[in-house]
């Protein structure tokens, strides 16, 4: 079983009457890229502030890397780096001045720390502007220089707080590249947002919260099997030369549980992947197979789901 | 704690802001050595023992003295330096990217606090330098070790009047989000202290003790005690006091009153009192202030560490 790098148990937060997060519990390990969604107010950045030691739990625990972020929080930080949502730089400093100052604040060797400065500037794609001061940049460009902000000290771990709101397409498009070279870096990135298809295209799971639960958990395709097939796969064949007895013996694969549609067009609803089988099923019936999709579930309407169940 | 001071000495000694208050200031040093040239003649005698000090205390008939611009800029400048220390840091959500840097949340509310108060404290030296400097060209009369000593004792007690001054400002950026409510604020109490403490003062000494012509001497002296036992709560009336007691060695007393009647029974003005006496005299006033500075300081520190990050 790979390290877990983010463990929570039970973590409530609560402010006054109001309760943010409650009875949190999620295991985030090495290496993932965990999409963080849910409706605003539902207590994500709640939950990372938590993790980060900025705002202590009402009860729970949390575990970050194996360290107590309430207990130890400068051994959090050191390891982890925070893009706030809407992060915010001095603006009458230059980008490479900006980043040099957060590389002081983490003791790096300056020696060491200005060509990786200058690398990570190179890496978001702002080396023409280092020198600028950041008052002139633009949501898009500050968004790509907190990612830089926050590789400076090499995290394990990378809390990127709604990356993509507020920029254009070719910016988002930008920060996706970028958060994928993070990954590939082995930082594991917990990635905020409510801009589905952009989760759906990086994550390799996602965590929903909604009001503060933790409602679903799990790789895309399962918790779209779980919420559309009941729980099950669906698989569309196109048939060429089709035959009446092909239905039957269809049904006839173990594991299958419906076959629906017209002849040339069918669904077959399974319990497990069985595109094999079915592929050699139709072919050994003498049928051509034209084409064969396993239905993909769109994040959309995972996430419709369950917020049309509150 | 150290970037965190060095950056805002830098951003501070690079900042418009810091040009315009050191032109302003420098500005009123130029005005205050005037004055002093214009009038030094008048007032020093042969046995004048302390010609030089004369050039900060001296006051024209229309223009004030150098202790009265210093003692109405430190409390500008030290405002203009620190309204805004944590709550632009919050505006600008510079805060929560700080905060998840590897450094005690201390380090930041210290290191800019020192680097205000570093600031605060280079106009301050370079202002007495200046008008020492250019006073000393004019009048050609050099200190002795006494004056320059009750000099640096002044320029002590000024930087922690300032810091008294920023600790407020800095107290009211960490409580209010919006830095021209900070500044508001700040200015609001400076004007407050500075100027309606001190009629407050006299209007209550008159209830309590009317004073008018027939009054006996015991009266106007209870009267002079109230009023400035009450002015004493304001910070400026304990600086006024304290540097006008350094400054001016001649005066044996804090209360105005008191002074006149000693003068009045000596004749002539009073021979100066010793370093130690007049340390010794002011010593409550620089203890008071201190204390207050420290009250503001930590109470804004408190605040700032027990502060919940919260989601926006």
């Amino acid at each position: 079983m790979p390290q877990a790098v983010i463990e929570t148990t039970n973590l409530t937060k609560k402010y006054d009457a109001f309760t943010a997060v409650e009875g949190l519990n999620l295991r985030i390990e090495e290496g993932e890229i965990f999409g963080f969604l849910g409706p605003n107010g539902a207590g994500k950045t709640t939950t990372i502030l938590m993790l980060l030691g900025l705002t202590e739990p009402f009860s729970g625990t949390a575990q970050v890397c194996g360290y107590n972020p309430t207990r130890e929080p400068l051994k959090v930080k050191r390891i982890v780096g925070y893009l706030p949502e809407k992060v915010g730089f001095y603006e009458d400093l230059t980008a490479s001045q900006n980043l040099k100052y957060t590389a002081e604040l983490n003791r790096l060797d300056m020696k060491e720390a200005e060509p990786r400065i200058a690398d990570l500037l190179a890496t978001v794609g702002l080396s023409e502007v280092a020198d600028h001061e950041v008052r002139t940049f633009s949501r898009g460009m500050k968004q790509r220089l907190g990612v830089a902000d926050i590789l400076i000290k090499e995290p394990k771990l990378a809390f990127l707080d709604e990356p993509t709101s507020s920029i254009d397409p070719a910016g988002i498009d930008d920060i996706l590249n970028i958060i994928a070279k993070m990954a590939k870096r082995g930082i594991t990135i917990i990635f905020c947002s409510h801009q589905l298809p952009q989760v759906q295209k990086i994550c390799t799971r996602v965590g929903i919260l909604a009001k503060g639960h933790l409602v679903a958990d799990g790789p895309i395709d399962r918790l779209g099997r779980q919420t559309s097939g009941g729980g099950r796969y669906r698989i569309e064949v196109q048939i060429g030369q089709p035959s009446y007895k092909l239905i039957e013996f269809l049904k006839g694969i173990k594991g299958v549980v419906d076959v629906t549609g017209s002849l040339d067009s069918l669904l077959v609803t399974c319990d497990t992947d069985l595109r094999s089988q079915i592929a050699k099923t139709i072919i050994d019936s003498g049928s051509s197979l034209l084409g064969m999709k396993i239905e993909e579930y769109s994040l959309d309407k995972i996430y419709k789901k369950y917020f049309r169940e509150d | 704690m150290y970037a965190v001071f060095r950056k805002e000495l830098a951003d501070h000694l690079n900042s418009k802001r810091f040009v315009i208050l050191f032109i302003l200031a420098l500005l009123a040093a130029i005005l205050a050595i005037y004055v002093a040239t214009q009038n030094i003649r008048s007032v020093v005698t042969a046995d004048t023992e302390f010609v030089f000090l004369k050039i900060f205390t001296i006051s024209g008939e229309t223009l004030p003295s150098f202790l009265f611009f210093i003692s109405l800029f430190i409390p500008i400048i030290a405002i203009a330096l620190g309204f805004d220390t944590i709550s632009s840091e919050r505006v600008s959500g510079n805060l929560s990217r700080l905060l998840s840097q590897p450094i005690y949340r201390d380090a930041v509310i210290n290191g800019k606090f020192l680097a205000g108060l570093a600031v605060l404290a280079i106009i301050i030296v370079s202002l007495v330098a200046i008008v020492s400097g250019l006073g000393l060209r004019i009048i050609g009369v050099p200190p002795n070790s006494e004056e320059v000593l009750r000099l640096i004792v002044f320029v002590v007690i000024s930087i922690i009047y300032g810091a008294f001054w920023m600790a407020l400002s800095v107290l009211f950026s960490v409580f209010f989000n919006r830095g021209a409510t900070a500044m508001l604020s700040s200015i609001g109490l400076w004007i407050f202290f500075a100027f309606f403490m001190s009629m407050i003062a006299g209007a209550i000494a008159n209830v309590r003790v009317p004073v008018d012509s027939n009054s006996t001497v015991e009266m106007i002296v209870q009267n002079a005690q109230i009023a400035g036992g009450i002015a004493r709560i304001s910070p400026s009336t304990l600086y006024g006091e304290a540097i006008t007691a350094l400054l001016v060695p001649e005066l044996g007393s804090l209360n105005p009153v008191m002074m006149w009647i000693a003068i009045q029974t000596a004749g002539r003005m009073l021979t100066p009192l010793p370093f130690g006496q007049s340390l010794l005299l002011v010593w409550p006033q620089l203890v008071s202030i201190i204390a207050i500075a420290a009250i503001c300081f930590a109470v804004s520190y408190i605040r700032f560490m027990r502060e919940e990050i919260r989601a926006t």
